[in-house]
């Protein structure tokens, strides 16, 4: 049984991520004063999706078809080295984060040729988009997790988010503050949500993400819906782990409050979502460079410590 | 030894025969591409045997020239730096058989003759062990290599290539002079046995001009300008071998020189930490500008030493912090990216190449489609594109981990190198994402999506001895990838010989577990792929899935030149860093009422050289005029300097 219990994390959240997306939509659904679509929507949409016939384009070729796959399967590993509930993940070495942040990008760079091979304008301009952003928001993200790295002395995601205490926080609340908000923008901005970009238009010539996977259909759609959904997991995990440092050691106690926490996450995903506008595109850097500023003041603030 | 001698005597065996048979260039090709080959086979051989066995061995011959010995040096260090040199040769000289296969037939003898020669004089530059015998090497290393930069010379781009690179490098070469000087005590061979670290200020004298000297072979920024010109202007066999493996001298020769210099001040390391960083960002970002394949890869051969100078500069500030754990895992990181940055350039270089001769152009807003055409070279482009990204499961991934868990542990609680440690970080962070973009920019518009010009109408595969010679490189790739810990065993023996035999225990101790999870997170991956992939084809089984053209937003009649090119790919990152890419476009002003013909083109100015050569250049030439009248001309003149200067020579000695 032991040895199962960092298994249950990963499967909770295999199962439990298509979930987010719902939770966010009901937040903006209730604050827009609508019923909204149900909660278990993606669900049905992956569901539906496995079983149709995908249609391809007669000028893409099989990166076209292995791109949604690659995503997928970096992002599946990537979750078996995210921490779930305090608890060490199944797959966690020194400099696993390297590893996460490179499947990251790895999901990311299938993902671009993919849509690269259509040919399509409008597939370009969001690949190129997709490209442009991560050049802001990896480095935030890895200055914050060294940041992380610099409080707990730990630099597995496993070790830092195991080590991060109550005391952490009485110690260093100022910090940790600031490389939650850091870790909230990169996660927004990773997740193609509102500022950065918008989930809900298909066909805006402002879309990032969405407008890349215009081409795929059936099996591949659910393949690359579903990797969105574990991305926003993975980066709600983490947030919730920054948040929750408490860990009473009860198993049932500690994985309800985290999947409370998760799912808070979302809900304010969609409350952001509901409260403010995209931003014009040209404004993106700039959110994500501000992100990045509080990473590394937040460093600056613990060296000085 | 034995062995190494061997292949460099059948090396300039095939270099000797091959310029013998300059008339007839397929005897010529033969004995070239034989030599090349079978050297490889010995070379490999010897040096995997020391690496593994940690074995060191030595010849010394007397050589009746002034302060000079034929003395070589086979030790864990060399080993590792012959690796590169004789995989990418012996790749280069079986793609070169195909790549120069019925262009320029005159030329083959002598093409043939400067590759072996070359491959001869980086084996030689390992291995010495004496100065005088070192700079011998170096030297004809840069002449057979200008020499191949020259072998297209009717174009006047490489006639100003091969002037750049012969000057920067006689600069090097001054500059390494210097410093072997200020290392040698007087008197005697200028053995590499004999060498002392100076005192005082001479040690910095000593570094600095190493610094310079190698640098400019290394081709870090500020002292990168001739490497964008001369690689892509040498035939691209020879492109892979001068950006994988001949760069690569460079590292050598310092990581050599700096163990003369034990200890070292702590502001050698951030110096050099510093110019890696400058040269990761800047290199990458001016590649992201290019719009031609060769240029782009060799832009981004500066930010791959970058990378590696960033793992050289945190080690050397942690051996000065006396952290030789931290130091341990950057120098292997550094050794680690070096060898696999040969692997990914001398790929790429070579799908460049297939594309050029099969299309005659590399510029990537004239190509497109081409997977269709050349599928096997697209898939090798893509492999080293996914790699140079530094993505798992590839080679890259492995060594930009160590780089990177370097940098995280110099921020650990006990470190004092917590700022160079976040700069490491934010650079790995930021050269990984923009080196990816820059990626699928090039293998996006050349192998993806549609034509963009006529060029690729008769575009077809390269033939089997190029796609043979890219599959070496691509099992090196895998190969690096999905066993790191591998590499556990010769990066210790190779930390031996830079740091005393006290530094390997520390990179097993540290950098076991992590290998062996990247080893085991790679072989997860691709299971994971494998798996994915047949779950989609079972979820397919027994349905035809449909074909129509892209979906174009409901727009009816879309066209190739629709597509988003290169330098809209890019536009927006260029844009933001204008600064310091400084892209000028071209357009004319509309005059008519209704304008016919309209263009628009755009190019990356270089920086460094415009604003920092160009004016140096400017102000030494308005000095060489000053002494213009020294120039008369007449031959009793220079007659007469020579005699006054050994007079004076002989005065001052007496």
């Amino acid at each position: 049984m032991e040895t199962l219990r960092p298994l249950s994390g990963l499967l909770a959240a295999l199962l439990l991520a298509p979930l987010l997306p719902g939770v966010a939509n009901k937040v903006k659904a209730f604050f827009g004063g609508r019923k909204g679509q149900p909660v278990l929507q993606l669900y049905y949409d992956l569901a539906k999706l496995l079983r149709k016939t995908p249609v391809y384009s007669v000028t893409s070729t099989w990166i076209f078809k292995a791109g949604p796959a690659v995503g997928l399967g970096a992002l599946l590993l990537a979750l078996t080295a995210t921490p779930f509930a305090g608890r060490s993940a199944p797959l966690a070495f020194d400099g696993d984060l390297m590893l996460v942040v490179y499947l990251l990008g790895l999901a990311r760079f299938a993902t671009v040729l993919a849509a690269l091979d259509t040919g399509s304008a409008f597939e370009g301009m969001g690949a190129s988009r997709e490209a442009q952003f991560a050049v802001f928001a990896e480095p935030a993200f890895m200055l914050g997790l060294g940041a992380l790295a610099c409080i707990t002395g730990s630099v597995s995601l496993s070790g830092i988010f195991g080590a991060l205490t109550v005391a952490t926080w009485a110690a260093a609340a100022p910090v940790l503050l600031l490389l939650t908000a850091a870790f909230f923008v990169v996660m927004l901005a990773e997740n193609s949500r509102v500022p950065a970009d918008d989930p809900n238009t298909h066909l805006e010539l402002t879309m990032i993400h969405e407008v890349m996977v215009l081409d795929h259909s059936g099996p591949d759609l659910a393949f690359i819906l579903y990797g969105a959904s574990l991305k926003l997991w993975f980066f709600a995990a983490l947030i919730a782990c920054m948040v929750l440092p408490r860990h009473s050691g009860a198993w049932a106690t500690d994985t309800g409050l985290f999947l409370l926490a998760v799912i808070g996450v979302a809900a304010a995903v969609g409350a952001v979502e509901s409260a403010m506008a995209r931003l014009r595109l040209l404004k993106v850097p700039y959110l994500l460079i501000t992100a990045f500023a509080f990473s590394a003041l937040a460093l600056i603030l613990q060296l000085a410590r | 030894m034995l062995l190494l001698l061997l292949s460099l005597g059948l090396l300039l065996a095939g270099s000797a025969l091959a310029v013998l048979f300059f008339r007839r260039p397929a005897a010529a090709r033969a004995a070239g591409v034989a030599a090349a080959l079978l050297a490889s086979v010995c070379g490999l051989a010897a040096s995997l045997q020391t690496l593994f066995s940690g074995g060191f061995s030595s010849l010394s011959l007397p050589w009746p020239v002034p302060m000079a010995s034929f003395s070589l040096v086979l030790d864990p260090l060399a080993a590792f730096f012959l690796i590169p040199i004789f995989l990418l040769t012996g790749a280069g000289a079986l793609y070169g058989a195909g790549y120069l296969d019925g262009n320029a037939r005159e030329r083959a003898g002598l093409a043939w003759g400067a590759f072996d020669l070359l491959s001869a004089s980086m084996t030689l530059v390992v291995l010495s062990a004496n100065a005088v015998l070192f700079m011998t090497a170096w030297e004809l290393m840069a002449l057979s290599s200008f020499l191949l930069v020259l072998f297209d010379h009717e174009r006047p781009q490489a006639r100003k290539a091969g002037y750049l690179y012969l000057v920067t490098g006689a600069a090097g070469a001054l500059a390494l002079l210097l410093a072997f000087s200020l290392l040698s005590p007087s008197g005697g061979p200028m053995d590499f046995a004999r060498f002392a670290r100076p005192g005082g200020a001479a040690a910095a004298a000593a570094f600095l001009a190493a610094l310079c000297g190698f640098g400019l072979k290394a081709g870090f920024i500020p002292l990168h300008v001739w490497l964008p010109e001369a690689h892509p202007a040498a035939p691209s066999h020879v492109s892979a071998v001068m950006s994988g493996v001949m760069i690569k001298m460079g590292i050598y020769g310092l990581l050599r020189v700096l163990g003369f210099l034990l200890p070292w001040p702590a502001w050698w390391g951030g110096l050099i930490l510093a110019f890696g960083a400058v040269s990761a960002l800047g290199g990458v970002l001016f590649a992201l500008a290019q719009h031609e394949l060769k240029r782009l890869l060799a832009y981004s051969s500066v930010e791959n030493m970058g990378l590696i100078l960033m793992g050289l500069g945190l080690g050397m500030l942690a051996v000065s912090d006396g952290d030789y754990a931290l130091a341990a895992l950057s120098f292997s990181g550094a050794l680690l990216h070096a060898l696999n940055h040969s692997l990914f350039k001398g790929l790429l270089f070579m799908g460049a190449g297939s594309v050029i001769k099969s299309t005659g152009t590399g510029e990537l807003e004239a190509l497109g489609g081409l997977s269709k055409k050349m599928p096997v070279t697209a898939s090798y482009f893509l492999l080293g594109s996914a790699a140079i990204s530094g993505l798992p499961p590839f080679n890259g991934f492995v060594s930009e981990l160590l780089l990177g868990l370097a940098g995280l542990l110099a921020l650990g609680p006990r470190s004092r190198l917590a700022p160079w440690g976040a700069v490491v970080i934010v650079s790995l962070a930021a050269v990984g994402t923009l080196a990816a973009a820059c990626f699928v920019k090039a293998s996006g518009s050349v192998f993806l999506g549609l034509p963009r010009s006529r060029r690729t109408d008769g575009a077809r595969e390269a033939g089997r001895p190029m796609l043979a010679a890219m599959a070496v490189p691509a099992a090196g790739i895998a190969l690096v990838g999905l066993f790191p810990s591998a590499a556990l065993r010769p990066l210790s023996a190779v930390l031996g010989s830079i740091l005393g035999p006290g530094a390997a225990g520390f990179l097993s101790a540290y950098a076991s577990v992590p290998l062996a999870c990247a080893g085991a997170a790679a072989a997860g991956l691709a299971a994971l792929l494998l798996a994915l992939w047949t779950a989609r084809a079972l979820l397919l089984r027994g349905r035809k899935p449909g074909a129509g053209p892209t979906w174009d937003c409901g727009y009816a009649e879309p066209t190739p030149r629709m597509q988003y090119g290169a330098s809209s790919f890019s536009q927006p990152l260029t844009d933001l860093f204008q600064p310091v890419i400084r892209v000028i476009g071209r357009y004319p002003r509309i005059q008519e009422y209704f304008p016919s013909g309209a263009s628009f083109s755009t190019e990356a100015q270089p920086l460094v050289y415009n604003t920092l050569y160009t004016p140096a250049a400017r102000r030494i030439r308005g000095l060489a005029y000053r002494f213009s009248w020294l120039q008369q001309g007449r031959l009793q003149f220079y007659i007469m300097y020579i005699a006054a200067a050994l007079i004076g020579l002989l005065l001052w000695k007496l």
